[in-house]
């Protein structure tokens, strides 16, 4: 069903319509050799980071239709758990009228031109976007198809084409019970002008949107056949694992590999300036050999670096202004007035992806051409940080995309990529690189720290009447897709402290940029929400404390201006019975936010036992995330997400001492297991709205629900993560 | 030198050191790439077999520790009563996200559920916790144990 690397194959291009492309005119139709017609679809740019010119038309997914009768969709977006490949392909056969089971999806190869994803810009599945970028071009592409081949058959049977309609996969003529299939017609609908502007359908006529739609990648998930890219075996394959600098910026300084040359199964062993590699015939056999390996480092220049010099540097930036990234009202004389004030900061930790699938990249490196095996979020990257540190041409790499094993963020990165390619220069033959689980946490790009200095005022009533806000930490936009980082800003940084859902009348955010050193940082889920909700929706909750009311209830006195905000929060909070009453040591804490084009609203319930461990025993989640394109996967990825949020409240913190990293496996860094997991209820709000992302909105939002809910229970505020359960134990 | 070991009803010799993990032998020199790794510490669960029907990490499992026993792996465990209900509970409750811990996640669950038919929450909790899934699908394989035991 699903193949990878796919391509097109030859096709005649033609324009839809008369003139040459308009702004309006997105789709263009051309006939394959082989009688088929394919559309190309322009995914339209949606903000500052999009690579697409709205002039010029490049298309970045086709959708064909052979003689056949089969109907590909290639795409650029990666599945990664998320149920993408099922609910992309929902959007095309809602329109073009064919079963789901009739569309196949081939994945983009690699060009990052070509496929660049609308939201980001460069091709890459990321930040929940799959399904907000292509929602409303899959379907208007799967309609337009549709109208041509009704058109087509009209045609030849000469009748008038408004007595024709689409039923899966055919065209039917009423009256006659004529029908030919969308194969018989793909060539002569290939000839005609594509329609501009058609119909879509109404959301009460969807058939396949909004229904829980079986995932197509499951069944390869439970037999063990599914191919990860730590699965790639080409013929002549070695293994290799490898230790890299433990302090960033280190270097080899010797190696003794006597030793680990001794080994049954080792080949060989390469040398890096800051990385260490052993070959052998299985990772049994490498991984002996790097146990056995002698190696000195020379730290370099972050020798003494350690997470809490980091946090002072960013507690201190924020003594100094950064970049405005909202300004309402006026906070300054705002706060003069107000009588009651209130201040806190507020600290988030470094974190780890920790990926089930440990990092890898198999690379088999010839004089003329380079072909890759990896799981990748970003193909175009992957194939030209090979080609770069190859020394070849760009269309001399090959690039074997696979599924994978959890990304979280860590697969937008290729320094992966690019190591691997440098071990394979000195390996005859195919080599998979396999990182071990302590190199894997060790050598991470991490979610940044933050450092957050709040402050609003309260008028007589205690209600919130100036908000202000200056937080400091590492852009990883900045680095990662610099054309999107403008007068001291990104919107990831930022997405979550600004565009409250809340009327705030008076208020203030700035950013400020601090890259530590010695510790690299990366997208982690999303860097911004991850972050900024659980601060806001913590101070949030320390303002109603401090105003004496009901956090539900404060909060929806200042939701008026979004409705859907508070509507999910009312419906949350509703199915969670709150209010009711709890047993001592036992709270409900509440989170509500708009993030990734969804709203969401979560009431955690937790336990905290004497010795201060927290259990979150029950989260209820509702949201409005538009128009729910396949409820049991929305259900699914808050489900996932809130276990992902929870980790990182309970248990998520990277520290780093003498410029090493601290944490090296699970024992160290650990993960929310199934006997520490609470119930979770979704209730999704019904929409017609234009889809929201679902993918990493329930990470963010259950942070706060859960430290507020820890704050109902024993009446401590947790201003920092993760959660110090000494600090919540009682005495005696 | 050379070990034999019988893997889902086949034997297979493999010429590897005594302290070699059986995970590696099982991925790297047989070629059975559904048993995963994730941690190579016991911590995981991810790279779960059974051996004789009992759940081991194969990543610290020896293959001079297994002798004449017999190893069922993920590509086989559907051949068995408790791991086709499992399998079916999974893609009848839509578990996976990823998908990769789940080669693991199964395995514990069928040995779970071929030696007590009708686990508890406790139950579920003992053995499951062995097994992470990043993904957090915890929810779903918990319904999923005990539908597959209900069936
Ligand atoms: S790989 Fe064996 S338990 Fe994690
Ligand atoms: S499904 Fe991804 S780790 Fe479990």
């Amino acid at each position: 069903m699903i193949n990878h690397g796919g391509s097109q194959g030859s096709c005649h291009n033609r324009q839809g319509g008369a003139d040459s492309v308009s702004r309006r005119s997105f789709l263009q139709v051309a006939t394959t050799l082989g009688g088929g017609l394919v559309l190309s679809l322009a995914l339209p740019a949606a903000n500052a980071t999009a690579a697409v010119d709205a002039g010029k038309f490049s298309p970045n997914a086709f959708i064909s239709i052979g003689g056949d009768g089969k109907i590909v969709l290639t795409m650029p977006y990666v599945e990664m758990g998320q149920g993408t490949y099922t609910s992309i392909p929902m959007l095309i056969a809602e329109e073009l009228e064919v079963d789901l089971n009739q569309v196949s999806l081939e994945h983009a190869p690699p060009d990052e031109k070509l496929y660049a994803n609308p939201l980001i810009g460069v091709q890459a599945t990321g930040n929940s976007n799959a399904i907000r970028g292509a929602w409303q071009p899959l379907r208007q592409a799967g309609a337009t198809a549709r109208e041509m081949l009704v058109s087509a058959a009209a045609t030849r049977w000469n009748v008038d084409r408004a007595t024709c309609h689409a039923e899966r996969g055919q065209v039917v003529h009423a009256a006659t019970g004529r029908r030919l299939g969308f194969g018989e017609l793909a060539a002569e609908a290939a000839r005609l002008p594509v329609p501009e502007n058609v119909a879509l359908k109404q959301p009460g006529d969807f058939k396949l949107i909004g229904t829980s739609a079986k995932r197509l990648d499951l069944p390869s998930k439970v037999n063990g056949t599914a191919v990860y890219g730590i699965d790639a075996r080409p013929p002549g394959v070695k293994i290799a694992t490898l230790s890299q600098s433990p302090v960033f910026g280190g270097r080899v300084k010797s190696v003794d590999d006597t030793a680990a040359k001794a080994v049954k199964g080792v080949r060989q062993i390469v040398r890096l300036e800051d990385a260490v590699a052993v070959v052998a015939d299985h990772m049994g056999a490498a991984k002996k050999g790097l146990d056995a390996l002698v190696i000195e480092w020379d730290d370099g220049p972050n020798a003494a670096l350690t997470t809490g010099a980091i946090a002072d540097m960013l507690e201190q930036a924020t003594l100094n202004p950064g970049a405005v990234a909202e300004t309402v009202g006026d906070i300054d004389a705002a706060m003069a007035t107000l009588l009651v004030k209130v201040e806190a900061s507020y600290h988030v930790p470094f974190l780890a992806h920790a990926a089930m699938e440990p990092m890898n990249c198999t690379v088999h490196l010839r004089k003329d051409g380079c072909e890759i095996w990896v799981g990748s979020q970003v193909l175009g990257r992957t194939q030209s940080v090979a080609a770069k540190v190859a020394g070849l041409p760009l269309d001399q790499v090959v690039v074997h995309n696979h599924l994978i094993g959890g990304g979280f963020g860590r697969r937008l990165e290729v320094d992966g990529v690019a190591r691997a390619v440098e071990i394979a220069k000195h390996v005859d033959g195919p080599v998979k690189i396999v990182w071990s689980r302590e190199e894997d946490i060790q050598h991470d790009m991490y979610r940044p720290m933050f450092f957050d200095r709040l402050s609003a005022g309260l008028d007589k009533t205690g209600m919130p009447i100036a908000w202000s806000n200056r937080f400091a930490g590492s852009s990883v936009i900045a680095r990662w897709a610099p054309p999107a980082f403008n007068n001291g800003l990104d919107p990831d940084t930022t997405e979550g402290a600004i565009n409250l859902v809340y009327d705030l009348p008076n208020l203030h955010v700035e950013y400020v940029r601090v890259e530590p050193p010695g510790v690299p940082t990366a997208f982690w889920r999303s860097v911004g929400p991850s972050h900024n909700v659980f601060v806001t929706e913590s101070f949030m909750d320390e303002l109603a404390a401090i105003a004496k009311q009901d956090p539900v209830a404060y909060r929806l006195s200042i939701l008026d201006k979004t409705p859907r905000a508070k509507a999910v929060l009312q419906l949350a909070a509703e199915k969670a019975g709150w209010g009711e009453k709890l047993p001592e040591r036992v709270g409900r804490g509440a989170s509500v936010q708009y993030a990734f084009g969804s709203y969401l609203a979560q009431i955690a319930e937790v336990e905290v036992s004497k010795e201060g461990k927290v259990r979150v025993r029950r989260v209820v989640c509702a949201v409005d995330c538009g128009t729910p394109v396949n409820p049991n996967t929305i259900e699914a990825q808050i489900q996932s997400a809130v276990m992902f949020g929870i980790t990182a409240a309970l248990h998520g913190e990277i520290t780093v001492k003498n410029g090493r990293v601290e944490q090296s496996n699970f024992d160290t860094y650990e993960i929310l297991r199934i006997d520490e997991a609470p119930t979770v209820e979704v209730y999704i709000i019904p929409s017609a709205e234009a889809p929201g992302g679902m993918g990493e909105a329930g990470t963010s939002a259950i942070v706060p629900a859960v430290a507020n809910a820890i704050f109902a229970a024993t009446g401590k505020r947790i201003r920092k993560m993760p959660i110090d359960s000494n600090a919540l134990s009682l005495p005696g | 030198m050379p070990f034999t070991i019988k893997v889902n009803g086949e034997t297979h010799d493999v010429d590897v050191d005594g302290d070699t993990p059986l995970l590696w032998v099982l991925r790297d020199v047989l070629g059975m790439m559904g048993t995963k790794f994730g941690c190579g510490m016991a911590l995981c669960g991810a790279c779960t077999v059974h051996v004789d029907g009992e759940p081991v990490r194969s990543c610290i499992t020896t293959i001079d520790s297994i002798a004449e026993s017999s190893i069922t792996t993920i590509e086989a465990i559907g051949r068995t009563e408790a791991g086709a209900k499992i399998q079916q509970a999974w893609l009848d409750l839509e578990v996976p996200q990823c998908g990769y811990c789940q080669s693991g996640q199964i395995m514990s669950a069928a040995a779970l559920l071929a030696s007590n038919p009708h686990p508890r929450d406790a139950d579920i909790n003992d053995t499951m916790s062995g097994n992470i899934c990043r993904c957090g699908t915890y929810v779903r394989i918990r319904d999923a144990i005990k539908q597959a035991a209900a069936s």
